[in-house]
C-alpha cells in the first residue's frame, strides 16, 4: 500500500510539471504579458519598469524556470486587484468549494444508488423508464440553467430557501442539489447498466442458490461488485463536479474559488488565474488518487503493491 | 513472397463502410428515438439557417411599450408574441430561432477541431507507442486534471471574449474525449491480421496508420462528434451565460438567459425558454449521437 502511494504520488509529479507548462503557456498565449499585470492605464515607462521586474524581458525558458520554481513553491505572484498573495486568496476559497462539491457528491450518491439500483432491479418497468427518461433530459439540461429553475421554483414561487449566499445549511441545498444532479444522471445511468450486468453473473446465482436473503444477494454481493466498475468510471466526473461548481457558485453567490476566479478573468487578474488552475488541478488529482485508494475498501481482492 | 502479398492484399481490404450508412438510414424509420432525434436536429438546422425567414420579428428591435409581455397562453398575451416579449420589448421567439446560430456555429466548428486535434493526437500515442504514447498519456492526464471551465476562463483571461476565440477555447479543451477513446481503438485495431499484414508488406507506419488503422476508427470518431457537439453546445451556452462566449448584440441562448436571470422575480419566461431551447438541441444531438452509435457503432457503449 504505502509503496503504491509513493508511486502514485511520484507519478503526478510528471503531470504537475506540465501543469505549469500548461498555465505558463496559456498567459504568453499574446506574447508578452506585460499588460495583464499593469494597471490599464499605465504609463509606458511603467509597463517598462513592470516588465523588467516580471522578468519579461528575459529569454522564455528562463521566464518558464522562473515561474516553475515560483508555482511550485505555492508562489504566483501578487494579485493585481487586491494587492496581495493570490494563492493565499485562492486557499481562502477553497473550503467554501470543497463544502460545495462535498454537499453535491453526497446528493448525487443518494439520488443514484437507489434510483440506479431499483432501476436495474425491475428492468423495464415503469420506475426504470421514468429514471431513464428523467436522467436522459438531466444530460442534457445545461447544469446552471436547472440551478435557475430551482431558484424560480423553490425561491421565488414557493419561498421555501434562500435565493443566494451563504449562511446556515439552507443556503447549500440548492447550489448542492443542482451540482449533484447533474452528476447523479450520469451516476445513475452507470449503476443500473453495471448493476445490469452483474447480477447475471454465475455467482449470483450461486448466492442464491445457498439460500441467502435477497437482500444480503443484492447488496453484500451484485452491489458491492459492480461498484467497482462505477467507481472508476465516477473517478473521471471529478473534474466535472469542481468545473460545474465555478458556474453553480456564479449562479448561486457562492463564494468560492470559482467566483473568485470568475472575477479574476473580469478584471484581468492574471495572477489569481493561474494560481486557481493550479489548485483545481491539484484538488483533482488528489480526489482522483483518493478514489483510486477508495477500491482496497469496495473489492479486497485488490492489494496494492 | 508473392504469395505472402496477394493473402496481405486480401486482407487489407477495408470493410464497406457505405454499406453501414445506407443500412443505417433504413434502420432510421425503425428507431423512434433515432428519428426524434433527426426531426429536432433538423429543425434546429433550419431554425440557424432561416432564422430571417422564419422569425416574426426583428430580434434586436427596442419596443418599450411591448416589455415584459408573457407567453401566448397567459392573460396579457397574444399570437403575435408567442412566447413573450423580453426587458426591452424584443420578441423572445425570434431571439430564441437566431440564438440557433451561434450554437450550431460554435457546436459543429469547435467539434470538428477538437476532432482533428484529438484523433491525432490519439492516433500517435495509440499507433507509436513507447515512450511516444507515454509522454501523450500524461498530457492527456494533465488536461482531464483541469476541468473544461477553469481552462477555458484561463484563456479568456488573456484573450479577449468573442466568436473566434471561443472557438479555439473549446477545441482546446474538447479534443481530451477523443484521443482517449482514438488511443484505445487504435491498440485494438493495430493487431488485427490486416495491419499486421500491411507491415509484412512493407507500407509505412504513416500509410498504415491514414489508410488502414483511420478508416477502422471511423465510425467512433463520427459518433464521438456528434455527443461532442452537443457538450459543445451547453460549454458555449455556459461561457455565454458567464458574459464571456459572442458578445451582445449577437443573440446566444446563454447570454439570453443571463439576462432572464435579472427579472426571474417577475418574468419567469425570460430564463425558462432559452433553456428548454438548449434542452431541446442538446438532447435532439444526443438521441441522434446514440442512434449512430447503436448503427455504426454497436460494440461501443458510453
Amino acid at each position: 500500500m504505502a509503496t503504491y502511494l509513493i508511486r502514485r504520488v511520484l507519478q503526478m509529479i510528471p503531470v504537475l510539471i506540465l501543469l505549469t507548462l500548461i498555465i505558463f503557456g496559456v498567459t504568453r498565449l499574446r506574447g508578452d504579458p506585460t499588460l495583464q499585470f499593469v494597471e490599464p492605464n499605465a504609463s509606458q515607462e511603467e509597463i517598462e519598469v513592470a516588465r523588467r521586474a516580471f522578468g519579461f524581458d528575459r529569454p522564455l525558458h528562463e521566464q518558464y524556470l522562473s515561474f516553475l520554481g515560483g508555482a511550485l513553491r505555492g508562489d504566483f505572484g501578487d494579485s493585481l486587484r487586491y494587492r496581495t498573495d493570490a494563492m493565499s486568496l485562492v486557499l481562502e476559497r477553497v473550503p467554501a468549494t470543497l463544502n460545495l462539491t462535498l454537499a453535491a457528491l453526497l446528493v448525487s450518491w443518494i439520488i443514484a444508488l437507489p434510483t440506479g439500483l431499483i432501476s436495474a432491479l425491475k428492468q423495464n418497468s415503469a420506475i426504470d423508464l421514468a429514471a431513464t427518461s428523467i436522467s436522459v433530459v438531466g444530460r442534457a439540461m445545461p447544469n446552471y440553467w436547472m440551478g435557475i429553475m430551482f431558484i424560480l421554483i423553490f425561491s421565488v414561487q414557493l419561498g421555501w430557501l434562500p435565493v443566494s449566499g451563504t449562511g446556515d445549511w439552507r443556503h447549500l441545498v440548492l447550489p448542492a442539489t443542482t451540482l449533484g444532479l447533474g452528476v447523479a444522471t450520469t451516476l445513475t445511468r452507470l449503476i443500473r447498466s453495471s448493476m445490469l450486468e452483474v447480477i447475471r453473473q454465475e455467482y449470483i446465482t450461486t448466492a442464491r442458490s445457498k439460500g441467502l436473503s435477497e437482500w444480503a444477494v443484492i447488496v453484500r454481493h451484485a452491489l458491492r461488485n459492480s461498484l467497482i466498475s462505477v467507481v472508476t468510471i465516477f473517478g473521471l466526473q471529478i473534474g466535472w463536479l469542481l468545473g460545474g461548481a465555478v458556474i453553480v457558485e456564479q449562479v448561486f453567490a457562492w463564494p468560492g474559488m470559482g467566483r473568485l476566479m470568475l472575477q479574476a478573468v473580469y478584471t484581468r487578474d492574471l495572477a489569481v488565474m493561474q494560481a486557481g488552475v493550479f489548485v483545481s488541478a491539484v484538488i483533482i488529482m488528489v480526489l482522483n488518487l483518493l478514489v483510486d485508494l477508495s477500491y482496497t475498501i469496495l473489492d479486497p481482492r485488490i492489494r496494492y503493491r | 513472397m508473392t504469395q505472402i502479398t496477394t493473402i496481405a492484399q486480401k486482407t487489407i481490404a477495408p470493410p464497406r463502410r457505405f454499406a453501414r450508412l445506407s443500412r443505417a438510414m433504413r434502420n432510421l424509420r425503425r428507431s423512434p428515438v433515432g428519428l426524434i432525434g433527426f426531426v429536432i436536429v433538423g429543425f434546429v438546422l433550419m431554425a440557424a439557417l432561416f432564422a430571417p425567414l422564419l422569425a416574426p420579428h426583428e430580434p434586436t428591435r427596442l419596443q418599450l411599450g411591448q416589455r415584459f409581455l408573457p407567453p401566448f397562453w397567459l392573460e396579457g398575451g397574444s399570437w403575435t408574441y408567442p412566447l413573450g416579449t423580453d426587458q426591452l420589448g424584443r420578441d423572445m421567439w425570434s431571439r430564441i430561432l437566431y440564438g440557433a446560430r451561434i450554437s450550431v456555429i460554435v457546436g459543429v466548428t469547435a467539434s470538428i477541431f477538437s476532432g482533428i486535434i484529438g484523433v491525432g493526437i490519439g492516433l500517435l500515442a495509440g499507433f507509436y507507442g513507447g515512450w511516444v504514447d507515454s509522454f501523450l498519456s500524461r498530457v492527456i492526464d494533465t488536461f482531464l486534471a483541469i476541468p473544461f471551465i477553469v481552462l477555458a476562463l484561463a484563456v479568456i483571461t488573456v484573450l479577449e471574449p468573442g466568436l473566434l476565440n471561443l472557438i479555439i477555447v473549446l477545441s482546446v479543451t474538447g479534443w481530451v474525449t477523443y484521443a482517449r477513446v482514438v488511443r484505445g481503438e487504435v491498440f485494438a485495431v493495430k493487431e488485427r491480421d490486416y495491419v499486421l499484414a500491411a507491415r509484412v508488406i512493407g507500407v509505412s507506419n504513416t500509410m498504415i496508420a491514414l489508410r488502414h488503422v483511420l478508416p477502422n476508427i471511423f465510425a467512433s470518431v463520427i459518433v464521438l462528434t456528434t455527443l461532442n457537439v452537443a457538450t459543445t453546445i451547453i460549454a458555449e451556452s455556459s461561457l455565454s451565460f458567464l458574459g464571456l462566449g459572442v458578445q451582445p448584440p449577437t443573440i446566444t441562448w446563454g447570454s439570453m438567459l443571463s439576462e432572464g436571470r435579472e427579472h426571474i422575480a417577475t418574468s419567469w419566461w425570460l430564463a425558462t425558454f432559452p433553456g428548454v431551447a438548449i434542452t431541446i438541441a442538446v438532447l435532439g444531438i444526443i438521441f441522434l449521437g446514440d442512434w449512430l452509435r447503436d448503427v455504426l457503432d454497436p460494440k461501443m457503449k458510453d
